[in-house]
């Protein structure tokens, strides 16, 4: 069985329905990009199996290791493994990231049965996974994501991603406002975490990050719907003719290219 | 948001935690107040006949005053003559000499609150004066200050034992006249703390104070002094927790501090009272004049208060910056949940030269709490190179509650500089989500963030209360957000 198992999911938010039918498989060890224009729910999707109670699924189903993830609290997905790397992280004034993810990874190896770290070997885990994310220190002591350039958010978020080890990691749209270098070190910290038990969904617009982070298994989003499934090749055919030549519409597609 | 607000109104309606009444026999007067129930406690209490003088003044001047309403709160009309002005724990024979003869009773109400007291005083430190209801029962530590010549003691000790430091400092700082409460209070208090620290004298310990109001419908009426004399330096901690009731509770409580030449004292209050039901019924009314005098240069107060408890709170602990380079800092923290209304904040009076004063004020309101700043920075002609700094913000919880923040600032020269910042931030949902998908619980979450917006103030704390504080904060939030 796949680790997770999305069937037929329907989503709206308000009134509008967004996810009109998704099926997809992710076993351990894949790496599956969801491509597609703005607008046709990629984010939405990574939303929804994070358990963001701002969409409601009106249909369908999503297993992850054999649970039934939709009757799961965000937090419990959280601890069961699933890590969601967002578009826009959010600022936390007052609380430090350091305090934070300390919280964070605590009540995570709980649930693992494992013992919570103290403070001495915390900080060692730290600074090994800052030197892979090639991170200033000093954010560690700032409040969480606040007044950080758009950069060091993206950074913070696969940092924090290295640091929690999640067995599904949902990176949504995590190349936007990034620079080569700092695209190429995000997807260095990404692909260190690779392995035979991760799985990832890497949600992105641009075929660029996938350059870096070489998918296994790439869709493609329209209005709700998986219209296309490939592999990575199927990446560098929407790079060459656009999302237009599936015949899907994209308002971005003349700025889009990089 | 749904789930956010749900949350929040999960920790609007936890329980008070703290409600608990000790059964001990009480030696209470008739209710209603006239000269005689004064003349009665002040014969009750041995007092001179000046302290009685004192109290019958101020009685005479409350009956030409009317009770204040500028505050930003509401509540039914008090009607005075129905509450009883005295009670104390029934003597056994003449006052408890040891812990010993203290009612067992009242030990074990002590022990549920966690009061340091017996052996916990000395593991932590601390000297207590335990005030249950309005007579002071246990004071330790007393011998190891009285050897710096330290004093610390109940306000009637002090009264028998040092009637010319009492004389010359009561009401030094808070006229019997200055306000509708002190006024009151000044006529019926029945005990306190007074504290007096010599020249050049650091007080090496923390002194605390316990207040519990316990029995039913006494209305509590603390009166509390404290001198640092020259260079010296005291801490001292105030703090509160009260059983459950159903009917109001008037508290109108005094605190004058005074700060002589390079004379330092810290002054900090964990106050949490009872506040009343989910419906808004019962709680404290907590009316309390607080005021500090430094008089010397370079003498220095510092305010910092973490208010949860109380259905009302009526406070503005304030600072008279008479001598030149004098000190004044008020730190606060007021959460007002459910029906909750706090009306607090500081004055700031600069009349000696460079003289500053910094004010940060974090105001939390949930459910439907109500939350006010009301601060005034006054800076006279004779204040040159006067410096203020004041930092005042408010964090939301729900949409059913309220922040309001009024500050005046009066500037009568010009050599003199003020600042003041205010902020209104609301935990929102995609911060609590934020959390949630990193595994963090929604409360969790919560009193991270409310901890992280007060923390400039906790850091003023002393160690031990400020963990107090904490766990004080996260169990008046408990269930609020989501």
């Amino acid at each position: 069985m796949s680790l997770l198992e999305i069937k037929d999911l329907h989503a709206t938010v308000g009134d509008r329905e967004i996810l009109k039918g998704i099926d997809l498989a992710v076993n351990a060890g894949e790496v599956h990009a969801i491509m597609g224009p703005n607008g046709s729910g990629k984010s939405t999707l990574a939303q929804v199996l994070a358990g963001r109670e701002l969409y409601i699924v009106t249909a369908g189903a999503v297993t992850y290791d054999g649970k039934d993830l939709l009757a799961m609290a965000p937090e419990d997905r959280a601890r069961e493994g699933i890590f969601l790397a967002f578009q826009y992280p959010v600022e936390i004034p007052g609380v430090s990231n350091m305090y934070f993810l300390k919280a964070a990874l605590n009540t995570i190896r709980k649930t693992r049965g494992l013992e919570e770290l103290d403070a001495f070997d915390f900080l060692n885990l730290v600074k090994e996974k800052m030197k892979l994310m090639e991170m200033d220190q000093a954010l560690l002591n700032r409040p969480v994501n606040t007044g950080f350039s758009g950069g060091e958010k993206k950074r913070n978020e696969i940092f924090q991603m290295a640091v929690l080890e999640p067995r599904l990691a949902i990176l949504d749209e995590t190349d936007s406002g990034l620079d080569i270098d700092a695209l190429r070190t995000v997807a260095g910290g990404v692909n260190a975490l690779r392995g035979p038990e991760r799985a990832m969904i890497v949600v992105t617009h641009y075929q660029r990050l996938l350059n870096y982070i070489v998918p296994d298994f790439v869709h493609v989003l329209s209005e709700g719907r998986i219209v296309k499934s490939g592999g990575k090749e199927l990446a560098l055919q929407l790079e060459e003719s656009g999302y237009a030549a599936l015949g899907i519409e994209d308002e971005e597609e003349a700025v889009g290219k990089v | 948001m749904s789930d956010s607000t749900n949350t929040i109104e999960t920790f609007a309606n936890q329980e008070y935690k703290w409600g608990f009444v000790t059964d001990i026999e009480a030696d209470a007067i008739p209710r209603g107040l006239n000269e005689d129930v004064i003349r009665l406690i002040s014969a009750k209490k041995q007092e001179p006949e000046w302290l009685l003088d004192w109290r019958l003044k101020a009685y005479r001047h409350w009956q030409t005053m009317t009770e204040p309403t500028w505050a930003n709160v509401h509540y039914p009309p008090i009607d005075y003559q129905d509450i009883i002005y005295y009670s104390s724990p029934k003597a056994k024979k003449d006052g408890p000499k040891s812990l010993d003869e203290v009612d067992p009773e009242l030990l074990k109400t002590y022990e549920k609150l966690g009061i340091p007291l017996q052996e916990r005083a000395i593991l932590a430190g601390v000297a207590v004066d335990a005030v249950f209801d309005s007579v002071s029962v246990a004071t330790t530590f007393k011998e190891k200050l009285k050897g710096l010549g330290i004093i610390f003691c109940s306000f009637s000790e002090a009264v028998r034992e040092h009637p010319d430091l009492v004389r010359k400092y009561l009401g030094s700082v808070v006229p019997t006249s200055d306000n509708f409460f002190a006024a009151l209070n000044s006529a019926v208090f029945s005990d306190g703390s007074f504290c007096y620290v010599p020249k050049g004298v650091r007080c090496p310990m923390e002194l605390s104070t316990y207040f519990r109001i316990n029995a039913k419908d006494t209305g509590q009426f603390e009166r509390t002094l404290i001198v640092a004399d020259e260079g010296a330096y005291v801490s001292y901690l105030e703090g509160c927790t009260a059983p459950m009731r159903d009917t109001n509770q008037l508290h109108a409580a005094v605190v004058e501090l005074v700060a002589l030449d390079n004379g330092q004292i810290k002054y900090s209050t964990v106050q949490n009272w009872y506040p009343g039901d989910k419906e808004g019924k019962g709680g404290i009314y907590n009316f309390v004049t607080k005021r500090g005098a430094c008089r010397g240069v370079n003498s220095k107060i510092s305010w910092t208060q973490v208010e949860t408890g109380s259905a009302i709170t009526w406070k503005y602990p304030s600072c008279l910056l008479i001598g030149d380079n004098s000190v004044g800092e008020f730190y606060s923290v007021a959460l007002t949940n459910n029906w909750q209304q706090a009306d607090t904040g500081t004055k700031m009076i600069h009349i000696g030269k460079n003289t500053t004063s910094t004010i940060v004020s974090k105001g939390i309101s949930a459910g439907h709490g109500q939350n006010t700043y009301r601060g005034g920075v006054k800076i006279l002609k004779s204040a040159t190179g006067a410096r203020n700094y004041s930092q005042c913000d408010s964090m939301l919880l729900g949409d059913q509650c309220g922040a309001h923040t009024f500050p005046y600032l009066e500037v009568k020269n010009t050599s003199s500089q003020v600042e003041h910042e205010a902020s209104t931030s609301k935990i929102g949902e995609d911060q609590i989500f934020y959390c949630r998908q990193r595994g963090i619980s929604t409360e969790d979450a919560v009193s991270m963030i409310v901890h992280g917006f007060c923390k400039e103030v906790f850091r003023e704390l002393p160690m031990e209360f400020a963990v107090e504080a904490q766990k004080l904060l996260g169990v008046s939030l408990e269930g609020s957000v989501g």
